[in-house]
């Protein structure tokens, strides 16, 4: 191993306040172990780690979850998250967003399921359709900038184009189209949610023209199992971002917990500057010293960090491996088998309380 | 290239604030932080919605040496591609 690389100061801390959601979507990428509110840290604990994250240099603090309004004291730290000058960034179901919840927020990003009422509420478990167009109304009427948000899988991904449309109709100024990464519950149905190689060709032809000609700003994550490189997850581990889950952990990526033998630390044992200079688990990744071959020579390690470390975790049990989307990887063929299985029913997320 | 006689303006929901972290002034927007240098910092400043980009560049020669108004327009064209700035018109 060679020196530790120093970390620049982050520019975002993802908080997740809550597992609590009132949607139930198959392709949630929270953990199979959610927690409860009783694990949830408190009022003083949240108000700690946005002093503690501004101080660091934090500037985009995302307020996420589950559903960030189902905190009793949400307005509270918007509150105290806003008077810090970080910029507030609501992640929301939108269910339960009224113009007073908006107070001290900059931004909201709003999730979609699917373009008709009756698809959209079948992968949210739950009739939330409706309540998100008003939703979009509120925030608008607010003045506020709005990010639609819309996971894609192989149930919606033909009707990309009418999402599209729908978002223009919501009045939004980004949208974010996300194909599925498979974590958490998306693991678990990603018989369900693969889609096919087609599927993702044709919605690709249909992004692009509608980036081609309309004024809203189209985000377009790719699948990347269909892909030939990895995605350059987090802009590298431990570099820009870190999330804090809502029990207090402290996480290079909301999915790093399923990674065995991190060494994953808790805002309420150690400061969250050291945990994000010095820990274990931020370290373990950082720069380019841990990696193996093919990435370790390989050109494109600073284009994509050698991908995903979960994903190379969750599929190799090797969590330093190249991540196996990637065609240069010995373990590409454990994707192709995925490629290549059969489809499921989705199953949807288990309700937490 | 953004017209000389434009008057660009900040979009909706995008803030500027002074990093003590990293010593230097910042463009926060949906998504995105922007690391600014002076000149592009007095730009973003001047980005009112009445100002010209030929008006920017001459208050800009108050401060700087060397100042020309095509390259406040490159800079401003960089900013729209950025959405931080909008030009109407």
């Amino acid at each position: 191993m060679g020196e530790v690389p120093g970390a620049d100061a982050p520019f975002g801390l993802l908080a997740e306040l809550t597992h609590r959601c009132p949607l139930r979507c198959g392709y949630c990428s929270n953990p199979v172990e959610l927690a409860g509110r009783a694990d949830e840290l408190d009022t003083a604990g949240w108000r700690s780690v946005f002093d503690q994250a501004r101080a660091m240099g934090v500037w985009q603090l995302h307020l996420s979850g589950g559903e960030p309004l189902a905190r009793r004291d949400f307005a509270e730290l918007v509150g105290h998250a806003a008077g810090l000058g970080c910029y507030v960034n609501l992640v929301t179901s939108g269910l339960g967003l009224t113009a007073d919840r908006l107070a001290g927020v900059d931004h909201v990003q709003l999730s979609v399921q699917d373009a008709e009422a009756a698809g959209a509420d079948l992968i949210a478990g739950v009739r939330a359709h409706g309540h998100k167009l008003k939703a979009a109304e509120v925030v608008r009427d607010a003045g506020l900038p709005l990010t639609v948000n819309v996971v894609l899988h192989r149930l919606n991904l033909d009707n990309v184009g009418a999402i599209i449309a729908l978002a223009e109709r919501m009045g939004a100024d980004r949208l974010e189209l996300a194909n599925t990464q498979y974590y958490g519950w998306a693991l678990r149905n990603r018989a369900a949610l693969l889609p096919t190689r087609e599927q993702v060709a044709r919605a690709g032809e249909v992004v692009a023209a509608a980036r081609a000609r309309s004024a809203m700003e189209i985000v377009y994550v790719v699948a990347d199992y269909h892909e030939a490189h990895p995605k350059p997850c987090m802009h590298g581990w431990g570099a820009r971002q870190l999330t804090v889950a809502p029990n207090g952990d402290v996480l290079p990526c909301p999915a790093a917990g399923v990674i065995e033998g991190l060494g994953v630390e808790n805002v309420k044992d150690r400061a969250l500057s050291d945990i994000w200079h010095s820990s274990a688990a931020f370290t373990a990744f950082r720069g380019f010293d841990w990696m193996q071959e093919p990435c370790r020579s390989c050109v494109r390690r600073e284009v994509d960090f050698g991908g995903c470390r979960c994903q190379a975790f969750q599929l190799t049990g090797d969590a330093s491996a190249t991540d196996p989307v990637c065609s240069l990887s010995p373990h590409r063929g454990l994707v192709d088998l995925v490629l290549a299985g059969g489809t499921a029913p989705v199953e949807h997320r288990a309700v937490v309380r | 290239m953004t017209p000389l006689s434009a008057a660009p303006r900040l979009r909706r929901g995008v803030k500027t604030a002074y990093d003590e972290t990293r010593a230097c002034h910042v463009v926060l927007f949906p998504e995105g932080v922007l690391v600014l240098n002076e000149t592009a910092a007095a730009v973003v400043g001047l980005c009112d919605g009445r100002t010209s980009v030929e008006g920017i560049a001459r208050r800009l020669a108050e401060e700087f040496d060397g100042v020309r108004a095509a390259d406040v327009a490159e800079l401003v064209d960089r900013l729209v591609a950025r959405r931080v700035v909008a030009v109407d018109g």
